[in-house]
């Protein structure tokens, strides 16, 4: 990874301390969302980010605008730390980062007018100018009408409200966007449009994404590079092609196995991994491979030494004792 | 562009004509609430009555309605120069009643008020910043809230009664301004807990941290966002907290640490508190009036109140 | 289970130890001993006011006050409890009858309310929005409007004054346990004696919990398990004691442990206006006479039952919710 990298994680841990409530006494327990991550975003690149619920990606995404306070590790933005700033420089620093949430009925205030919620960063930072005619620019930027700008978000669909979102995100001109799960609580129908506007504007903007995705086939398209996480580590990092065809972590290959394909003579020839069991407690991680309770690949090894994230191929990194290099068209129906 | 097309046929999806608020909305709500409608209508016309009490009023607080050289004058039943009696010392109910309700409403209001105000913040900044400051705001809460309710007023009561800057500040207990005081240092505990709830489930709403990534400061986030979206318990805080001033002067009144009725002035406590003997000699009239002011208020506010819940409450639909 | 219930046991000390010294210190303050003895026996020689502050080591000064709260709490410890400021009596015979008074006045008012306001609730909840859900609501707000004294003094108006005056008789007395005079004891009157402040604390407590109950069981009714009890084909009567009553009655049970808990406190407002001798008119004469020595202990039993009722209401949700595990 060079130097110039627009952004740069290093050795990122996140643990929570959470309390069991009983009654007035309380037991304090620790989980390990984000358990010593690294990896960098170019300057208008899209890294994806994909795992399960629980995997610990919304965390690294919150890290990265030290939304929540890291444990341990940097998080350098334009080669400088975040972590450890003092509160003012993190306030000018967010000028140029910003996020786009989830869940668009949550991520907009009901008690603000679409308007108000877009100007909200310009006030914030007492940007110059006349706010009203930045708003309006700004939801045609994202294909609302300016006319739109004194509605209320209740009286928006859930597609729109992720626009406004996003309108919301770029009011500042930022150079680098963390987009948490941005389409996931979309309709089908709907995703495609927004996932279209994000590369659009990433082409105009000349912006940098960091693309958190439960599944593969979201991020496949518009990611340069994609990051596969299990469980708080990362156990894949590939570029996006690559990882489709040759997969060599178990566990990305599972994922990649659960993306259906549209051919049904493909879909019913090809070999299917599935998984079975549940993802461990953050709490209480397996020793050694953390994907080891559930890798049909397990052996001694994987539960004594823990793997470490090594080169397979040019910008391929796998972290398994077992790494398969073979590409996934060449690979038997039965393992 | 191909992605524009799109999002304009998105966009024109669903929209009404005219633009409704979340504020609106609720107040929309608020008046399918038929008795609470009503109860703002009984309340309005009760405050204007007893703000127009120059002119409403028949007589002076301390007046007696003849002299008592034209015969007896005391504990007379309702009549024509007096419709709701006269009491001990001859003097008219009926202006009593519209002189005790003036000014139990501005203990109401003006309690209500400070323990709103101190109470949200309190509530909001403990619910945002959690921690010690947090912990500390519910152990103090849960100890007095612990306590018979009567019994933790008057004990604090006297304590600060004791202290002589607070007396020399908010005056003697049995002052007006010392009880609004003393309700208020009381009543924000409940107000903070109520929003102290409500901003940790806001909390866990993303909109409250996309402001944060925005860069805005905990000031801006509890005033622009987390108290606007608390508007309905705060209403509804605030309709208890004037019920429960009032009640609880009169309930003071009652045990003889209300106003001091030497002063001349009246309460609607004082107004019950004198009934007390005066109901067991049969003298109902210098009971019922005074209670059916304080039921009208007791009844219309918890109708408003009732009518805000319902109206600010999310499981009504609208916020979505 | 029992583990869990030690070591909340266990906290209850330090609970008990630094509530009562920050009473102590709030009632030295706003009652001032020293001036209220002073006050109540008027021409009292030196040597009787010394031996007063001794007894109740109303030390001045910060480090007064501990060493005073220690000297009270070891008196208060080994039961030899300074006598009363009115009247030189013992506390504890006094305030046992005051508890034993306010523990049958209380437990029969919560019992009715308890019984009757869940009765309401489950009425109410099985058919929201018809005719007798309305009723039992607006009952419900209507009988938390009204202010206990209110209804305290219209039932004493009512019955005792009224009565009289049409029937030539009272129905119901308007104060005490017993007739004064009377020896020894007599159910029949006791009952005719408790009757109406039972009536004016049932009122409030049958509006909360019909409408605690109603929001609870509605709450379950609505709950997706419900429709999936429903589908599988049980009765509806089954459902409704099986599964719905069963859920809906845990948060009503904290609330009734809470309750009884309060009972100890005794029911200030009603037992002062029927001058029922109690915990409540306990409090309320040793407060007017400044009574430092009575008004301690009478908080120690409050803060005590408080803190125990806690715990138990604490314990008993954890062992009706199979939700809530205890470590």
């Amino acid at each position: 990874m060079s130097a110039d990298q627009l952004l740069q994680v290093s050795s990122l841990v996140k643990e929570f301390k959470v309390k069991t409530v009983t009654g007035i006494r309380s037991v304090d327990q620790t989980v390990h969302a984000v358990s010593g991550v690294s990896f960098g975003v170019g300057s208008g690149e899209t890294l994806g980010l994909v795992g399960e619920s629980g995997s610990g990606k919304s965390t690294i995404g919150r890290c990265v605008l030290r939304l929540i306070e890291p444990t341990s590790g940097t998080v350098r933005f334009r080669g400088r730390d975040l972590v450890g700033m003092r509160k003012e420089e993190l306030r000018a620093l967010r000028r140029e980062m910003q996020i786009v949430f989830q869940d668009p009925y949550a991520s907009l205030d009901p008690r603000l007018t679409v308007g108000s919620a877009i100007s909200e960063p310009l006030d914030i930072h007492r940007t110059p100018g006349d706010h009203g005619a930045k708003v309006a620019e700004l939801l045609e930027l994202v294909g609302l009408s300016p006319d739109h700008a004194s509605r209320f978000p209740h009286e928006f669909s859930g597609g729109q409200r992720q626009r406004i979102g996003i309108a919301r995100a770029l009011a500042l001109r930022p150079k680098f966007l963390v987009l948490d799960e941005p389409v996931s609580a979309l309709d089908v129908s709907i995703q495609a449009g927004v996932i279209n506007l994000l590369q659009d504007l990433q082409n105009e903007m000349g912006l940098s994404y960091l693309f958190i995705a439960h599944d593969l086939s979201v991020v496949r398209h518009i990611s340069d590079r994609i990051a596969v996480m299990y469980l708080g580590k990362i156990v894949e990092v590939a570029p996006s092609e690559e990882l489709h065809a040759v997969p060599a972590h178990p566990y990305t290959e599972a994922l990649l196995s659960a993306v259906p394909e549209p051919d049904p003579v493909v879909e019913r020839q090809r070999h299917r991994m599935i998984l079975t069991g549940d993802v461990p407690s953050p709490i209480n991680p397996p020793s050694g491979c953390r994907f080891r309770t559930r890798c049909p690949k397990a052996a001694e090894i994987c539960a004594a030494e823990e793997p470490v994230l090594t080169t397979i191929s040019e910008g391929h990194e796998v972290a398994c004792h077992f790494p398969d290099s073979t590409p996934v068209s060449l690979r038997g129906t039965r393992s | 562009m191909a992605e524009s097309e799109l999002s304009s046929l998105d966009a024109s999806v669903g929209l009404t004509a005219e633009s409704l608020s979340p504020g609106r909305l609720a107040y929309r709500r608020f008046l399918t609430h038929k008795a609470a409608v009503v109860s703002v209508f009984v309340l309005a016309l009760l405050v204007l009555w007893v703000l127009l009490s120059p002119w409403t009023a028949r007589y002076g607080v301390n007046e007696q309605v003849f002299d008592i050289s034209k015969g007896p004058n005391q504990n007379l039943p309702p009549a024509d120069f007096a419709w709701f009696g006269t009491d001990i010392i001859g003097r008219d109910v009926y202006s009593r009643v519209l002189y005790g309700v003036r000014v139990s409403l501005i203990i109401g209001l003006a309690s209500a008020v400070f323990s709103l105000a101190l109470g949200s913040l309190i509530g909001a900044v403990a619910g945002l910043k959690g921690g010690l400051f947090d912990d500390i705001v519910m152990r103090v809460t849960d100890v007095f809230l612990a306590f018979p309710f009567l019994v933790a007023l008057l004990v604090v009561r006297n304590m600060f009664g004791a202290v002589g800057w607070i007396t020399v500040i908010v005056g003697q207990p049995s002052s007006i301004r010392f009880m609004v005081f003393l309700f208020a240092v009381f009543g924000w505990m409940g107000v903070a807990r109520v929003l102290r709830a409500q901003v940790l489930s806001l909390k866990e709403r993303e909109f409250i941290e996309a402001a944060r990534a925005l860069g805005a400061s905990n000031a801006r986030i509890i005033i622009r966002h987390l108290l606007p979206n608390s508007i309905g318990p705060m209403l509804v805080s605030l309709s208890l907290g004037v019920v429960g001033a009032i009640v609880s002067e009169a309930t003071l009144s009652l045990f003889g640490y209300g106003p001091d009725p030497g002063t001349g002035a009246t309460s609607l406590g004082l107004l019950v508190a004198g009934s007390k003997s005066a109901v067991r000699a049969g003298y109902w009239w210098l009971a019922l009036y005074p209670f059916a002011a304080l039921l009208v208020i007791t009844l219309c506010v918890s109708f408003i109140g009732d009518g805000l819940r319902d109206a600010f409450d999310p499981k009504h639909g609208g916020g979505r | 289970m029992l583990r869990y219930a030690l070591r909340r046991a266990v906290w209850l000390l330090p609970t008990l130890i630094l509530v009562t010294f920050l009473v102590y210190v709030a009632l030295r303050l706003g009652t001032d001993p020293l001036a209220s003895y002073r006050r109540t026996n008027i021409r009292v020689s030196k040597k009787k006011v010394d031996e007063y502050i001794a007894a109740n080591g109303l030390y001045s000064g910060a480090f007064g006050y501990v060493r005073g709260y220690f000297q009270w709490l070891w008196g208060f410890i080994t039961l030899d409890w300074p006598r009363s400021i009115k009247g030189s009596r013992e506390v504890w015979p006094h305030l046992k009858d005051a508890l034993a008074n306010s523990i049958r006045l209380g437990l029969v008012a919560s019992m009715v309310g308890i019984l009757v306001g869940n009765a309401f609730g489950v009425l109410a909840a099985l058919r929201p929005g018809r005719l007798r859900d309305t009723l039992v609501n607006s009952g419900a707000l209507v009988g938390l409007a009204v202010p206990p004294f209110v209804s305290a003094l219209l039932l004493q108006l009512l019955f005792a004054v009224y009565w009289q005056k049409w029937f030539g008789y009272a129905l119901f007395p308007v104060s005490g346990v017993y007739p004064p005079g009377h020896q020894g004891f007599d159910l029949f009157l006791m009952i005719k004696h408790m009757a109406l402040p039972v009536v004016v604390v049932a009122i409030q407590s049958i509006a909360v919990y019909s409408r605690y109950m109603r929001a609870s069981l509605l709450d379950v009714l609505n709950s997706e398990y419900m429709r999936t009890a429903r589908s599988k084909g049980i009765s509806e009567r089954r459902v409704l004691v099986h599964h719905a009553l069963r859920n809906a009655l845990i948060p009503v049970t904290t609330l009734a442990f809470l309750d009884v808990g309060a009972v100890v406190g005794g029911l200030i407002i009603t037992e002062g206006l029927f001058e029922y001798p109690g915990m409540g008119r306990f409090f309320l004469v040793a407060y007017g006479n400044g009574d430092f020595p009575e008004l301690m202990p009478w908080m120690v039993v409050i803060i005590g039952s408080v803190v125990t009722f806690n715990l138990l209401a604490d314990i008993a949700y954890a062992k009706l919710d199979p939700r809530i595990r205890l470590g």
